[in-house]
């Protein structure tokens, strides 16, 4: 049987305790900003610019410029253009993101094969390395999160009036254009933020399992941010120490621990129709 | 219904306004004035641009030509068609009606002055005890009533409907139709779009008759005429009187038989 001292073990260790404060606000941010992203049907967005980013580095490695960097300014970029190319053309922001990203991605892959991988950390950002984080990843995923509590924090109505009526909000005065960039920038933060501890393959799940279970337990918006930030940060934390306990990657025990969010939710949502449903009938 | 009201200023005003999306041209040469305390309906065929006329007068499509004077610092809210929401959004009857006030710098929450403001607004309405209920669970003029509230929450003196009554029982169109002329007789101009000229456009104190061009403007008795209707919507129509009431039929170019022919 474990004791707690062995729960406790892991936190001795400073990549450790690195990997879990990264880890905890990952999941809070991207549980709040995946609510923005699941509300306009752009849950494949995460998976896209994940990957968008893959060509983002692997171009900065070619001209020799900070990779970091030129992969978040990639990724800013990439998702300026999705959300461009929606106003602007009859195409659904699902096929938007489908050309945009994986053409990246592709652009990525096919300067990889050129001429190889710019750094040592090719493999980590694809697929996350919860060894590979560090103090520096820390302030980045302190410095984004304050940047979305401020933002989220000031533009709230403006960003829940754009998400759920763009129409109606644009001819009452709202900035809608300067709003979805703002969001993208956010969105492309977020992502490149968090690629270290996720990979690039999970992080659509870390944006996207916690708002949906969000949504599954509240009708209020307010609260779905609330609660998709609470599941993505307890997902986080415990997907974190399941890894070192399990000796299994830390994405994918991330994932899965959202995913037993989802399906205690879907369950626990069921019953608790049935039950109405049988009161109503009763009455 | 009579119109309110002794309003002489102009609100908004449209002179010479082309729309095109692509090479179609949407709207030629619309000229319209939205006066003060009015309640208009514009009436036209689908794909008229009646909606399209909507978001000129709201200022939120580029023009092609013309022009559209709105007077400085006036507010204005829109209420959308119904169809167009998306009703698994979550979001509660106070949440849809205060992120109306979005602009400038506000904070997250609904704060106690506002909710009060909004406690207001939905008893004005009839929607009392139903700011925490999702919109979802309402009936169809409940609906209706929670998106005009959201504009009333703007301190809108112009509002504009895009189809108000679509997809409502009669009953319920009523309610709406006689909740704009007490919103109107309060002072408050309205703008609606509409395809229903007997249960709407016929009760309203003025009429734009609209197919990419204004055919023609004015009361009901002088608009609902068989010239303006036909050059309106391609097609005959006749007006009969029922009840000191106008009412509008089509005149169609085939008549079918008993025997299932059709005649000329």
């Amino acid at each position: 049987m474990m004791l707690a001292a062995d729960l406790f073990k892991p936190f001795e260790f400073e990549f450790f305790r690195n990997g879990v404060i990264v880890a905890t606000l990952a999941g809070a941010l991207c549980g709040v900003v995946g609510c923005y992203v699941v509300l306009r049907n752009m849950s494949y967005i995460g998976h896209g610019l994940s990957h968008a980013i893959f060509g983002g580095y692997a171009v900065a490695g070619l001209i020799g410029i900070n990779l970091f960097l030129g992969a978040g300014a990639w990724g800013v970029i990439t998702a300026l253009a999705i959300g461009g190319i929606v106003r602007r053309r009859p195409i659904g922001s699902d096929a938007a993101i489908g050309v945009v990203t994986t053409a990246s991605f592709a652009l990525g892959l096919a300067l990889v094969q050129l001429y190889g991988s710019p750094g040592q950390n090719a493999d980590a950002l694809l697929f996350g390395n919860v060894l590979g984080v560090t103090f520096a990843d820390v302030w980045l995923i302190v410095a984004v999160s304050i940047g979305a509590a401020l933002f989220i924090g000031f533009g709230y109505r403006q960003l829940l009036f754009t998400t759920f009526d763009m129409e109606v909000a644009k001819a009452t005065g709202v900035r809608t254009g300067l709003v979805d960039g703002l969001l993208m920038v956010l969105l492309s933060a977020t992502v490149l933020a968090t690629m270290n501890v996720m990979g690039v393959t999970l992080i659509a799940a870390n944006l996207v399992v916690p708002a949906v279970v969000a949504r599954m337990l509240t009708d209020s918006f307010g609260r779905m941010l609330g609660y998709a930030g609470v599941i993505g940060a307890v997902s986080g934390f415990v997907g974190m120490n399941a890894s070192y306990h399990l000796d299994v990657a830390s994405g994918p025990t991330i994932v899965l621990t959202a995913a037993a969010f989802f399906i205690v939710a879907f369950v626990a949502g069921g019953s608790l129709r049935r039950r109405a449903a049988t009161v109503g009938h009763a009455h | 219904m009579s119109s309110k009201r002794g309003a002489t200023s102009t609100a908004i005003a449209a002179k010479n306004v082309t729309v095109s999306y692509g090479a179609e041209p949407v709207l030629i040469d619309v000229d319209l004035d939205i006066t003060d305390g009015e309640l208009i309906g514009i009436v036209g065929p689908s794909g008229s641009g009646k909606s399209t006329l909507l978001k000129v007068l709201l200022g939120s499509v580029p023009l092609k030509s013309g022009s559209v004077d709105r007077r400085s610092g006036i507010a204005v809210g829109l209420v959308p068609q119904v169809e167009h929401i998306d009703w698994s959004f979550p979001v509660t009857v106070a949440e849809c009606v205060g992120m109306a006030r979005a602009r400038g710098v506000r904070t997250p929450w609904i704060t106690k002055g506002e909710r009060a403001e909004i406690g207001s607004v939905l008893d004005r309405l009839g929607l009392n005890g139903l700011a925490n209920r999702h919109i979802r669970d309402l009936s169809g003029g409940q609906q209706q009533r929670v998106f005009l509230a959201r504009a009333l929450f703007t301190k809108a003196e112009v509002i504009f409907l895009d189809e108000p009554t679509s997809g409502l029982d009669v009953k319920t169109r009523h309610e709406v139709l006689h909740l704009l002329d007490d919103l109107n007789r309060q002072g408050l101009t309205i703008v609606l779009t509409t395809h229903d000229l007997n249960g709407i456009a016929a009760h309203l104190p003025k009429i734009v008759c609209l197919n990419t061009r204004v055919i023609g403007a004015g009361a009901p008795e002088d608009v609902l005429v068989p010239d303006v209707l036909e050059r309106t919507y391609g097609s005959p129509m006749h007006i009969l009187e029922h009840g000191g009431m106008r009412v509008v039929v089509d005149s169609p170019l085939f008549l079918i038989d008993d025997t299932g022919r059709a005649s000329a």
